[in-house]
């Protein structure tokens, strides 16, 4: 018989999708479980499969066309099946599928960020060490000797290094992700892509409506950034951990004695959540997407970076999974990377919270009433005053310090 | 191939080419009637007579002096110095004019000069009597300085040095006289100023030479036994310098450690260090280290001694340290 495929729910705040290519056309055989379509929703490019066997009967809708979910767009029917298409249509959107459509939220989205690299490591760059002939044969091979973890002594990258370095396969470069230019004379007109249109229509309701307030606090992280630099000493870079891996850490186990701002505001129920839940603000491609490190106070930090990269990774991809970018419980946006001062971020709603981390630079400090050069980092706490207020925000930043201050703990804690 | 010891190989170069040419003849303190203080012209008194074998005064500037004026006048002296600590005695002798004979009168006189002396520590002899002053030596243009570190070479250079025009400062090492290895049968010299792999390997480059090739050979036996495999250059000169085989060698390893028994500081290391940098630096992959002697005069205790002294361990700990 005759079956209907309809739009999926591709998450539980997705409220449509665009079909933006048929992989099955019509009259094309399809099997359960093989692709049929791709579709563009508010976050990501993902494939549809079909949940029927038989033939392609026709497209309810072409590419392109954005349509809601449970929305039918294509009917599957056996091989020389004759059928009334109305009739079938209309038998199916009498069904109920408007009550879960009501719960469905904009979508997320702070401040544009990054997590993976470090503003340690942009420094680090400006002088690589690397022996001479390593150097050669990384310009001969035309490898950015950035990108190899040297295994010399102090970290120089020495022959074997270069040697053992394969080119990872598009890897994203953070140095030039604009490739944009200004066309003197022309004004052009951009469709707004769904990702955006929803990042827009998010952050305006959060910048609207929730009463932010603003708390910066100086960290120092020298032990961290020395911590970081002995813990990847020798290890290949797929398996370093960044400062933001070591961030979510800290902010995951400072959460845990202020259930307050691990909370999310619904009418007039605030709701202490279970799970901490650390969202990572992720750049992508005209906008960004929020990852989700699930209960990161419950996880060792390599656990935290591995899980965190791959999330990354198929989100620069596009092939990230839903489960990759729903249920964070708090956000960090990290601009570390770009020389950042510090700034702050809008919540991402629901949650009570968002911390702004800018770059960790080296700045004279006075230590003991006498003038010293240290390592300080700026993090920002936007927080919903609905929800908590400014002592207790205050209060969960000092806190932070015991953390990011003292490396050792986010290894001493279970 | 025999094996014969260094002090073997020594006296038969010397007793071969005084047999070959009757201008060859030997002076020096303690060496006709005593044979020599290390026992290397034992029996020559008695062959070639006390004309050809000349016991000298202790003096050592009239030891190269006398020298240096026969070998203007067509003679082949070898002059022996008991230990090149007593050269400071004849400093200007030697550098002054038997190095600049030849060019300050316009080519006008050759200077067929070897003056042989047994340097080195390690036997208690105090600080004055156990230095390794090479590099002084090596540091002055026109006079060519030959430091051997196999039987072999030893026998094959000296007999060289006897027969070319040149004054040679011929440097042996007395700590290891008794060091053997194969001879080639029959009469052979080998040029002056060509350094000599004398030992392949692909990791590590240990330039060498002296008494340090048979210690940098033990390195090697240590290291063999890790996976490291060390291709020792035996520099056999220090002037002329030959450091194409040091290049080559270091293209290929791209990593290298200088052994020497003298100092550190402004030694044969340092030369050696500038001129693979100078030369190679785009095969740079690893800092060069030197292994040298500590920068004290040379403690009498042989406990202190031996730790002030480059040892085989000082070798193989730079070769695992340039690994890195």
């Amino acid at each position: 018989m005759a079956n209907i495929v309809e739009m999926p729910k591709l998450g539980f705040d997705m409220a449509e999708g665009t079909l933006s290519k048929w992989i099955k056309s019509e009259n094309d055989t399809v099997e359960k479980g093989e692709i049929l379509a791709e579709i563009e929703t508010d976050k990501a490019t993902v494939e549809v499969e079909s949940t029927f066997s038989g033939i392609v009967y026709k497209h309810l809708i072409t590419e392109g066309t954005a349509v809601p979910v449970g929305t039918p767009i294509a009917v599957v029917a056996e091989k020389g099946e004759e059928v009334n298409l109305d009739a079938l249509v209309e038998s199916k959107e009498l069904e109920p599928t408007q009550a879960e459509e009501e719960k469905a939220e904009p979508e997320p989205g702070p401040t544009p960020a990054e997590a993976q690299q470090s503003a340690k490591e942009k420094e680090d760059n400006s002088l690589i060490k690397a022996s001479p002939i390593a150097k050669r044969i990384a310009k001969e091979k035309k490898i950015n000797l950035s990108e190899i973890t040297g295994t010399g002594p102090g970290g120089r990258i020495v022959k074997r290094d270069v040697e053992k370095f394969k080119k990872a396969p598009g890897r994203v470069s953070f140095t030039n992700t604009s490739k944009a230019q200004v066309k003197h004379g022309v004004d052009e007109e951009i469709r707004i892509s769904n990702l955006r249109k929803a990042i827009g229509a998010r952050l305006t309701e959060s910048r609207q409506t929730v009463p932010h307030f603003y708390i910066t606090s100086m960290y120092d992280v020298a032990e961290l950034l020395k911590t970081r630099k002995q813990l990847n000493h020798g290890l290949p870079e797929d398996q370093r951990v960044s400062v933001n891996d070591f961030i979510i850490r800290a902010v995951a186990l400072a959460l845990r004695d202020f259930p307050n701002l691990n909370a999310s505001l619904t009418g007039s129920t605030i709701t202490r959540h279970g799970d901490i839940n650390v969202g990572v603000a992720v750049a992508v491609e005209n906008g960004l997407l929020t990852v989700v490190v699930r209960n990161a106070d419950q996880k060792p930090l390599k656990q935290i970076s591995q899980e965190a990269n791959a999330m990354i990774s198929r989100v620069k991809d596009g092939k990230v999974k839903n489960e990759d970018i729903e249920g964070s419980t708090i956000t960090i946006s990290n601009l570390g990377m770009f020389d950042v001062e510090d700034f702050v971020a809008i919540i991402n709603p629901p949650e009570a919270a968002i911390l702004a981390v800018g770059s960790a630079k080296e700045i004279p400090v006075v230590v003991n009433g006498e003038l010293e050069i240290g390592w300080r980092m700026k993090v920002t706490i936007s927080a919903d005053h609905r929800i908590t207020d400014g002592a207790e925000a205050a209060k969960f930043m000092q806190h932070l310090a015991q953390f990011l201050e003292q490396p050792w703990r986010l290894f001493a804690q279970v | 191939m025999a094996i014969i010891t260094m002090r073997e190989a020594i006296s038969q170069a010397l007793w071969e080419e005084m047999e070959r040419d009757e201008k060859v003849f030997i002076q020096g303190e303690e060496i006709g009637v005593w044979g020599g203080t290390y026992a290397v012209t034992k029996g020559f008194l008695d062959h070639f007579g006390s004309e050809r074998v000349r016991d000298t005064p202790i003096a050592e500037a009239a030891i190269v002096g006398s020298a240096i004026g026969a070998a203007m006048a067509g003679m082949r002296p070898v002059a022996e110095l008991m230990t090149i600590n007593f050269a400071f005695a004849a400093m200007d002798h030697i550098v002054n004019e038997a190095a600049k004979m030849h060019y300050m009168f316009g080519g006008q006189f050759r200077l067929p000069l070897v003056i042989r002396a047994p340097g080195g520590g390690g036997r208690q002899l105090a600080a004055t009597h156990s230095q390794t002053p090479d590099a002084i030596f090596a540091h002055f243009p026109g006079l060519k300085v030959v430091a051997p570190g196999t039987p072999a070479d030893a026998k094959g250079l000296l007999k060289e040095a006897i027969r070319i025009d040149d004054p040679v400062l011929f440097i042996e090492n007395a700590t290891v006289y008794q060091q053997k290895g194969e001879v080639p049968e029959g009469d052979y010299t080998i040029p002056i100023g060509k350094s000599k792999v004398q030992r392949e390997g692909s990791d590590v480059t240990v330039v060498a030479y002296s008494k340090m090739v048979p210690y940098s050979m033990q390195a090697a036996d240590i290291l063999a036994k890790e996976g490291v495999e060390i291709e020792i250059v035996d520099l056999r000169s220090l002037r002329p310098l030959d450091m194409s085989p040091v290049i080559a060698s270091f293209k290929k390893t791209n990593r290298a450690v200088i052994a020497e028994e003298g100092w550190r500081s402004y030694g044969v290391g340092s030369e050696v260090a500038a001129r693979i940098y100078e030369e190679a630096f785009d095969y740079v992959d690893a800092p060069v280290r030197r292994v040298a002697q500590k920068e004290v005069p040379l403690p009498y205790n042989a406990h202190l001694e031996q730790l002030a002294l480059p040892q085989v361990d000082d070798i193989v700990n730079a070769v695992r340290e340039v690994l890195r």
